[in-house]
């Protein structure tokens, strides 16, 4: 008998879109450290791989105003999970940082710091998003096209890499199309010398990127068919760098709802999935999709009779993933055919839960989703803060390790890598691509 | 003498001795709990973490991620990073410190500096930095403090109202976006982080030029000086408060401390001669850029005293070897410090500002709408 793979779990702190219920009795502060302080504890005694934050560099706006109806407000990636560094003991930490709005010689020694203070725990979600939106906040403005996105992305994480693995006992000299650095860096080699790179896009250059350069992949897709397409597909791609299978783990985003029966597990859902989805945020919801005001419909009622009008504008800071004509005739199409009103839908849409039932169930699903190999595991996601993922490490997670595909202690003074079950690092190494591998 | 002296410490991965031997492990998390939690224990009131982008001062890590991981482990120690202005996204900046307010539950201040701006370009080639002036680099410091004034008081404390009724999180009207729009770089939008504890965090500068005093007096709350002797003290006091008034400051003066590197030994001879031995193996003498004083602990108490009589809030010491003369402060110094009524350490948990004697800092949009409503 083959041992059983192991899962993979990312735990992800509650963020600034209408997953997280603030609505609720236990919700507490999104920002006060206590909130974090809690978040952490639970997820270390879960024994989760690490912490995620995600990161978004400029409040979002609907119908050019602050959208209001949606949790907003977070700490700065790298100072937070620097103090997360100091309360925890071996869970990884990772973060969202863009590529686009930062300098890899500045990015690459905060990295580095982060990996010393937490003895080899530090990770980069390495995201690309450029945009006007966002880069009115910042010298560099958003100015990059899609196409280079990704290119300057790849070289950004390749200059860091020439930098931590040069530490202080070598000046780096690179000169490339998007960064000339030259110089000494500051910072000795770190414990994971590299930090683990994490990705997160979603395009054939987001996966062909991934590839190359990523050890985790954050995905948009849980379900099973769906997961096992993505899987099969990117990990299709390592052959052609010399990578094989393991080297890259896929996680996807995974939300739940733990229940006693099967039927209050679903009961349990239908409420969260009034809390996520407000009246008001039904109508702000559909209203990016037809991009112009529908405050005068009633969210109860049924979809708009007026036909969209294309603004990629009536929403900012959020990243867009279809095209919203045709979206708005798919949505139209089964809102009629299921009869459904605009907040039903929406509930519909948005509100479905990822993994719903009793804490074995969810166990199972989650084990046979990587036994099967449609994923390496997941990001779970909560709907509250702090107390989100309390139930998931009380109740799921002693379900995992009866299964035998769970962890049941943390290595000793496991670095991230290894806790991930990535292989070593290649000596020198600035691209994970073995040399000679085909593009 | 109406107030009990504030002492601070500058930390830094080595002694402030360019002949001392840098810090074993500067990397590693258990060497600043021992720095900074000892610093704490022995009732220092903040530290300065020293930064820079270059080698020079040996290796070391980012100054504002050292202090938010010790930030948990403390509770009274005001935390004082240095960020630097040029190379830094200014949005990056404001955000980052603010984060270290959150974590260290109000004890969070910037020790904000131009760095060694030209000589840094190279590593990030993206800026004609060579061609920037020290006018230029202070300019560009000034704005970027004016804009994290602005980003830190741009949510009003209850911005977040979590409103059941009408399905809002935020009230949008106390949310003020920056639109800063300056000669270097602009900024639009509001702070991603909500208003921290402090909601105006202490800004303190290093001067040595009269530009820089002038910098100061116009935008910080904490200046560090430098002088070789109680004269060059006094006339420098007398320059703050005069550049004060030919600025019009409002509202609080500055925080004034004086910057004295410490070496301390069992006799004044010990001192003396261990000095010597580090100026010789640095090829040059420290006092070239700082005043020293080595000596008993007896010696420089008197010396610190001294300051204190002439008006000084504070002094910042700088511990010429690293850890051994923090660790000399902490158990010779500062006792004698406050056996002579000099100092007096924080007991209890308080902000930095208030560890400084700033009033709270109320969000300047708060009272518009006060008036508007
Ligand atoms: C699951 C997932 C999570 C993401 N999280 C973030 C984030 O936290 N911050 C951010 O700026 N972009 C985030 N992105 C956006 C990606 O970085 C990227 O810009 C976007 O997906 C467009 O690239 P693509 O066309 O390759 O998908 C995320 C994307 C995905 C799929």
């Amino acid at each position: 008998m083959t041992a059983k793979r192991r899962i993979h779990l990312a735990a992800h702190i509650p963020g600034v879109n209408n997953t997280t219920v603030w609505s609720a009795p236990d919700a507490g502060s999104q920002i006060d450290f206590s909130s974090f302080e809690h978040f952490a504890a639970n997820a270390e005694r879960g024994l989760f791989d690490y912490l995620f934050l995600a990161e978004g560099l400029r409040l979002r706006e609907h119908k050019g105003r602050l959208h209001d109806l949606d949790v907003a407000g977070r700490p700065a990636t790298l100072s937070i999970l620097s103090a997360l560094a100091g309360i925890t003991r071996d869970i990884g930490l990772v973060g969202t940082l863009s590529a686009t709005f930062n300098e890899p010689f500045e990015l690459a020694k905060q990295l580095a710091s982060l990996d010393h203070l937490s003895g080899g725990r530090a990770g980069w979600n390495v995201v690309t998003s450029s945009d006007a939106f966002h880069g009115a906040n910042f010298r560099r403005g958003g100015f990059l096209d899609f196409a280079e996105r990704y290119e300057r992305a790849a070289e950004f994480v390749t200059v860091a890499k020439e930098l931590w693995n040069a530490g202080t006992d070598r000046p780096v000299s690179h000169h490339g199309k998007h960064f000339d650095v030259e110089g000494t860096f500051p910072v000795p080699v770190s414990p994971q010398r590299h930090p683990v790179v994490v990705q997160a896009g979603d395009s054939a250059d987001g996966r062909s990127f991934a590839a190359q350069h990523a050890e985790v992949i954050f995905s948009r897709h849980s379900e099973f068919g769906a997961a096992k397409a993505f899987y099969d597909d990117v990990k299709g791609r390592l052959a052609g760098w010399g990578r094989d299978e393991d080297s890259l783990k896929i996680l996807p985003a995974a939300t739940f709802v733990v229940g006693d029966s099967p039927r209050d597990a679903e009961e349990k859902a239908r409420e969260t999935a009034l809390a996520q989805v407000s009246p008001q945020t039904a109508i702000a919801f559909v209203e990016q999709i037809w991009g112009r005001d529908l405050s005068e419909y009633d969210p109860d009622g049924p979809l708009p009779d007026v036909e969209p009008v294309v603004d990629a504008t009536v929403t900012r800071g959020r990243v867009r993933h279809d095209d919203p004509a045709v979206t708005a005739r798919a949505w139209r199409e089964r809102a009629d055919a299921e009869g459904l009103s605009i907040r039903e839908l929406v509930i519909a849409l948005s509100g479905r839960h990822s993994l719903v039932g009793t804490a074995s169930q969810i166990a199972d699903e989650i084990d046979r989703a990587v036994q099967d190999r449609a994923t390496d595991g997941f990001v779970i996601v909560g709907a509250t803060n702090p107390h989100g993922l309390d139930e998931f490490v009380a109740r799921v997670v002693p379900e995992l390790q009866d299964r035998g595909s769970y962890r049941t202690a943390y290595d000793e003074g496991a670095i991230l890598r290894d806790t991930l079950d990535l292989p070593p690092l290649v000596e020198g190494a600035t691209s994970l691509a073995r040399d000679g591998a085909a593009v | 003498m109406s107030h009990h002296l504030l002492v601070a410490a500058a930390l830094a991965a080595g002694g402030r001795h360019p002949g001392s031997a840098p810090l074993a492990a500067p990397g590693s998390l258990r060497t600043w709990r021992g720095l900074i939690g000892g610093a704490e224990t022995a009732g220092i009131d903040l530290v300065t973490l020293d930064d820079s982008f270059l080698l020079r001062g040996g290796a070391h890590l980012d100054a504002l991620l050292i202090a938010s991981a010790i930030a948990p482990a403390t509770t009274r120690i005001g935390l004082v990073p240095a960020v630097m202005t040029a190379h830094t996204e200014p949005f990056h900046v404001a955000t980052g410190l603010q984060t270290l307010d959150h974590v260290s539950r109000g004890r969070a201040g910037w020790l904000v500096s131009t760095g060694d701006a030209r000589a840094e370009a190279p590593l990030f080639g993206r800026r004609d930095a060579l061609a920037l002036t020290d006018a230029d680099l202070l300019d560009e410091l000034e704005d970027a403090v004016v804009l994290s004034r602005l980003l830190w008081d741009s949510w009003e404390d209850d911005a977040v109202i979590r409103d059941v009724a009408t399905g809002r999180y935020l009230d949008r009207d106390r949310i003020h976006p920056a639109r800063f729009h300056g000669r270097f770089f602009s900024v639009e939008g509001a702070s991603i982080v909500p208003r921290s504890p402090q909601g105006q965090l202490p800004v303190a500068i290093e001067v040595r030029t009269p530009a820089e005093l002038e910098a100061a007096a116009r935008h910080a709350d904490v200046v560090f000086v430098s002088a070789q002797d109680v004269a060059g003290a006094l006339s420098i006091l007398r320059e703050i408060r005069d550049t004060e008034r030919r600025v019009a400051r409002v509202g609080e003066p500055l925080r004034v401390f004086t910057d004295l590197a410490v070496l301390l030994e069992d006799t004044a001879g010990a001192a003396t001669s261990a000095l010597e031995r580090l100026d010789e193996h640095a090829g040059a003498p420290l006092s070239a850029e700082i005043r020293v004083v080595a000596a008993t602990a007896d010696a420089v108490a008197q010396a610190i005293g001294s300051l204190h009589d002439l008006g000084y809030d504070g002094v910042r010491l700088h511990p010429a070897r690293l850890p051994d003369d923090l660790g000399r402060i902490e158990r010779d110094l500062l006792p004698l410090l406050a056996a002579a009524g000099h100092h007096q350490p924080a007991d209890a948990p308080t902000s930095l500002r208030s560890r400084l004697r700033l009033p709270r800092s109320e969000n300047r949009f708060s009272d518009s709408r006060g008036v508007l409503a």
